[in-house]
């Protein structure tokens, strides 16, 4: 690191794409014209479940301006193994393969995409199509069906955790609660619908503009499912407009808007429509049964959460939520499951904190009624039952600021003043209710490389093939590089979005400033030693036997 | 049909089917895709545009209708590159992420401070209501539109630790 | 959308003979429920006529002292209208409760009032709906009904109608003009929306070759004693799961007449004139307006998702009734509900 204190980390900029975005020059994935494009709308089931006996295109084929009309019955080769259209994020089972057969999977499944010379030609001829299905009886409705969960390992790892006797120690406990929560499907609704513009090169090579948090898991999606060569496909994000989750997978405008340029030998570009980003991934809906019991002063003693949520029928998704509470609070006599009910719907998908969006909203509503039945202020349970190591793995932490979060927390926000008494607080006509939770998440940190390009004229060019979907990728990029080798920002260029830019992971998880940030790093290291020895080689140069560390990189 | 729109004070002369909106227009057939699409059924806002000064949804609009009209789109604010005071205030108080709803907003915010009906922060979030950011911008647009209307000169917001 | 044709409508006579000449004809002014429905494929007009350009955006006195809005003012400008916003603000506030600025500004004042429902069957073209296609069945009665009628209902239809502007003008006893083939008349509001009963695909008695020209309000605007308070699922930009339009005149504490109006219960602002003459002379109190809501509502029925909007509106309207009373109504702004 550069000596003393910080010219741009930790200290607030405006973003370095901010200009693009508010004056409208920012592209995004479906708002690339290029010469000869034609306008894909994608025709979704009426069906959640069953099959596709015919479809009629005819009437729609007649419309002028429609230039095909592509379904499982006239389409180009597709790939035809589970392993091709598994992408970086896919969970285990077969992923859903568009387009592939007469198979309805799930509610909104795309079966046709009409292409058109504009897309209000493809849109009307779309609603000419006539579908012939043989319905089968759906099944949609997660708590009627609770009786069909099971408890699903993934490559042998059960997400299931045991310690001690949990319903011994429940047994023999004076305090005692058993609560179950439910949480219904969250959709991301970025602002930003999926779209995707597949150019034509017209040598083989095809580029795509595609919506996502991944351009290399994209790129390598659509080589595989295609069956060309990685060179041959470049895939580029440079603006997302938003994806929360719901773009680290490949989505199915991706492979339709390949599909029909590959087929019609032109650029095509497919978005979906705002009902159509209801049919995507999607937070799974759950139900979360936990079952606590504590002594007389409030020390757990036995802890049971069981998860229970939906998932498609042809892929198990599941995150952990049962195991959070293991990270928070001390307890011996633990019992962590997680079950499935497959569903006709689509695979659900991450979403914000996936897991620990869900695990601790009932995790912390389960301890709040626990403070309850035991009389106990909530942010003294918390205090009392903190836990200094994670106890699946049995480590202690690291570093854990959270006391420290609960103290500035509860000063900062007076929590000295509440009344602890439910209905006791009110505020005109209305009652104020006021308590408090914890929120955690691992801190991640995947392998990534970045490109740094310094320029004669002074000029800093970073580059990785991650995405920005709003988090300020671009400005992280920006600041970390600048930082490095201390110069202005103005003269810092940060890329991303572009498949053929060195390696980085689907933006996610909360992980790219960690994994992205710290290749960048390392490349300007690696720039740093350069710069080092070409002053170093200079006659009678000042920094003769100078180590790196005692180098500083700055602006004059 | 054929009919002229003034975009951003530029004529521009189009044959058109009737059922075009504006947005598709816009975004289309003129090539101004600063404004965006995202939903298409007047639910969300990144369309709004300025027609005659008042900001209307263009997607929910058939371009036809408004033959002869002066539009403005986020692409025509900023005058021989000086930022708008609306665009420079969301600049300054970080308010979007993403920017995809940004366009929308901006122009929201230029109709909303035209009709000089907004004059406190709860005002300016009722009468910004129809333009919806799921990135959660909210509180840092209401800020930089206050910042607009009031005119004061822009300022960094402060970091915690300064 | 599909492909229609497209003109221009000169005057309200070219208007009514361009749209009496073409049944698959429709006029087309804001154009944001047309439009919407159009690109959903629930209507499939073959023929759009622009009727902008009549004259009929004007707000002016009538002779006996009551106001005529043209069917072309805006929304947002009829609310904003100065000689609304001081002698209707019922009108005013409740134009203000819907959409969207954006929206406000170009909806007008007849596309309102014909605006059609939002349930999402109505919508979905895949699945039965009697308004859409009569004789397929009503796929809400039996679904998912949160948004669905409590009043007036019919087994054919538990439709609503979205508006809150029309809400008011029920309470403030509208007309509305229209001009058509035979001549000009004068529909009394409360005979302009329709119940479903076995004809849930007539949403208004409004003839095809219609056009309303106006609403005229009477003089009496209830400005000082109102409120128009809307229950939704958020703040703002959403329809009502249950709205009221109060207004009374009170003399000592007594009630000399009442209006009241409820919107997100039925398939048409629904007023129930027993309710109102139960109100007239009796005290301006809690108990007075609990016996008018326990009147207005004692036929109500929920169909299973929308069974909550009974004791909603029981509430609502009693505060509603409050908030008219004294003279404090319900900001559109500031959400609270004092």
């Amino acid at each position: 690191m550069t000596g003393v204190g910080t010219n741009y980390f930790g200290k607030p900029m405006s973003r370095v794409d901010g200009r693009a975005k508010v004056t409208g020059a920012a592209k995004y994935a479906a708002e690339h014209n290029v010469a000869g494009l034609a306008y894909g709308y994608a025709v979704a089931s009426a069906i959640a479940r069953g099959r596709i006996r015919a479809i009629h295109t005819a009437e729609a084929l007649a419309v002028p301006g429609v230039l095909d009309i592509f379904t499982h019955a006239h389409r180009p080769k597709l790939a035809s193994s589970d392993e091709k259209y598994g992408d970086e994020v896919a969970p285990p089972g077969s992923p859903f393969r568009p387009l592939y057969d007469d198979q309805i999977r799930f509610s909104g499944q795309p079966v046709a995409l009409v292409v058109a010379e504009d897309p209000e030609t493809a849109r009307f001829a779309a609603s000419l199509i006539r579908i012939d299905y043989d319905q089968r009886t759906h099944i949609t409705d997660l708590e009627g069906n609770r009786g069909r969960a099971r408890a699903v390992s993934e490559n042998g790892e059960s997400h299931s955790h045991k310690r001690g006797n949990a319903t011994r120690a429940f047994d023999h406990s004076p305090i005692r609660i058993e609560v179950e929560y439910r949480m219904p499907v969250e959709h991301h609704n970025p602002m930003e619908m999926f779209g995707a513009t597949a150019i034509w090169e017209g040598d083989g090579r095809i580029t795509i503009y595609d919506k996502t948090q991944g351009p290399l898991n994209c790129r390598n999606y659509v080589a595989n499912v295609f069956g060309m060569s990685q060179d041959a496909v470049r895939v580029l994000s440079p603006y997302v407009g938003g994806g929360f989750g719901s773009g680290l997978r490949p989505q199915y405008e991706l492979p339709l808007a390949v599909l029909a340029a590959r087929a019609l030998r032109r650029s095509v570009q497919v978005t979906l429509t705002r009902q159509q980003m209801f049919t995507i991934g999607y937070r799974a809906a759950n139900i979360q049964s936990l079952v606590l019991a504590a002594d007389a002063d409030g020390r757990l003693t036995s802890f049971r959460h069981e998860w229970l949520g939906m998932t498609s029928r042809f892929e198990n998704f599941q995150r952990s939520y049962v195991t959070w509470s293991s990270q928070l609070y001390k307890c011996d006599n633990v019992e962590f499951t997680q079950k499935l009910v497959k569903l006709d719907h689509n695979t659900p998908c991450d979403m914000r904190a996936p897991g620990g969006a869900e695990g601790l909203f009932a995790i912390e509503c389960a301890m709040d009624e626990l403070a309850y039945a035991a009389n106990l202020d909530p942010l003294a349970l918390r205090l009392l039952n903190y836990s200094d190591k994670d106890q699946i793995d049995d480590k202690p932490y690291s570093s854990k600021e959270l006391r420290e979060c609960y103290r500035q927390g509860a000063e900062r926000f007076g929590w000295s003043k509440r009344s602890a008494k439910p209905r006791s607080m009110r505020e005109g006509n209305e009652l104020v209710g006021w308590g408090m939770a914890t929120g955690i998440w691992e801190a991640m940190q995947m392998e990534a490389s970045a490109k740094a390009v310094l320029t004669a004229n002074g000029s800093f060019e970073i580059a990785s093939a991650t995405a920005d979907i709003g988090p300020g990728t671009y400005t992280m990029m920006t600041q970390v590089a600048a930082e490095m080798l201390g110069v202005p920002i103005e003269h810092v260029t940060a890329k991303l979005g572009d498949s053929g830019l060195p390696h980085a992971p689907v933006e996610g998880g909360s992980f790219t400033t960690s994994s992205v940030g710290c290749a960048i790093q390392t490349a300007c290291r690696a720039v740093q030693k350069e710069l080092l020895w070409l002053a170093q080689k200079a006659p009678h140069s000042p920094f003769a036997g100078a180590k790196l560390e005692d180098v500083t990189f700055a602006d004059d | 049909m054929t009919i002229t729109l003034h975009v951003n004070g530029v004529a521009k002369k189009l044959n058109l089917a009737p059922w075009t909106t504006l947005l598709d227009a816009l975004r289309i057939h003129i090539g101004l895709t600063g404004t965006k699409l995202g939903c298409d059924h007047g639910q969300c806002g990144a369309c709004t545009v300025l027609v005659d000064g008042r900001r209307i949804n263009s997607c929910l609009t058939l371009a036809v209708m408004k033959d002869g009209a002066q539009i403005t789109t986020i692409e025509g604010l900023a005058k021989d590159g000086v930022l708008h005071s609306v665009q420079q205030a969301f600049i300054d108080h970080d308010a979007f992420q993403c920017g995809y709803c940004t366009p929308g907003q901006i122009c929201s915010a230029v109709g909303l401070i035209g009709e000089a009906r907004a004059h406190s922060a709860e005002e300016i979030r009722e009468l910004m209501s129809g333009n919806i950011c799921r990135c959660g911008a909210y509180p840092n647009i209401v800020a930089a539109i206050e910042q607009a209307m009031s005119r004061k000169p822009a300022s960094r917001p402060k970091a915690e630790h300064e | 959308m599909n492909n229609f044709e497209f003109t221009r409508a000169t005057d309200v006579a070219d208007a009514v003979r361009q749209i009496a000449a073409d049944p698959g004809a429709t006029f087309v002014a804001g154009g944001t429920n047309l439009i919407d429905l159009i690109k959903e494929g629930v209507t499939k007009p073959s023929r759009l006529i622009d009727i902008t350009r009549l004259q009929l955006n004007r707000v002016e006195e009538t002779s006996d002292g009551g106001l005529r809005i043209g069917a072309l003012v805006p929304n947002s400008d009829l609310a904003y209208h100065p000689q609304i916003d001081k002698r209707y603000p019922l009108l005013a506030s409740a134009i203000l409760a819907g959409a969207s600025p954006q929206l406000r500004n170009m909806a007008t004042t007849g596309g309102n009032l014909l605006q059609r429902t939002r349930c999402f069957y109505f919508y979905d073209t895949t699945t039965p709906c009697n308004k859409r296609e009569p004789g397929s069945g009503c796929s809400a009665i039996d679904g998912l009904n949160r948004m669905h009628a409590i009043l007036g209902a019919s087994e054919h239809c538990i439709a609503t109608h979205p508006s809150d502007m029309c809400v008011a003008l029920a309470a403030l006893e509208a007309h509305v003009l229209a001009a058509g083939h035979n001549g000009e008349r004068s529909i009394a509001f409360a005979d302009f929306h329709r119940l479903p009963g076995d004809t849930p695909h007539i949403d208004t008695n409004l003839n095809k070759d219609e056009i309303i020209t106006a609403v005229e309000l009477p003089p009496n605007g209830f400005a000082k004693n109102y409120s128009y308070l809307k229950i939704r699922d958020r703040l703002s930009y959403a329809f009502a799961l249950v709205s009221v339009a109060a207004a009374l005149e009170i003399e000592n504490g007594v009630i000399r007449q009442a209006r009241l109006a409820l919107g997100g219960v039925a398939h048409k602002p629904w007023r129930d004139r027993r309710a109102e003459a139960q109100l007239s002379g009796a005290p301006a109190t809690r108990e007075s307006f609990m016996g008018a809501a326990q009147t207005l509502l004692s036929d109500a029925r929920g169909f299973g998702h929308n069974d909550f909007k009974i004791e909603l509106a029981r509430r609502a309207i009693v505060r509603a009734l409050s908030q008219a009373a004294s003279a404090t109504p319900q900001s559109q702004i500031d959400k609270r509900v004092r």
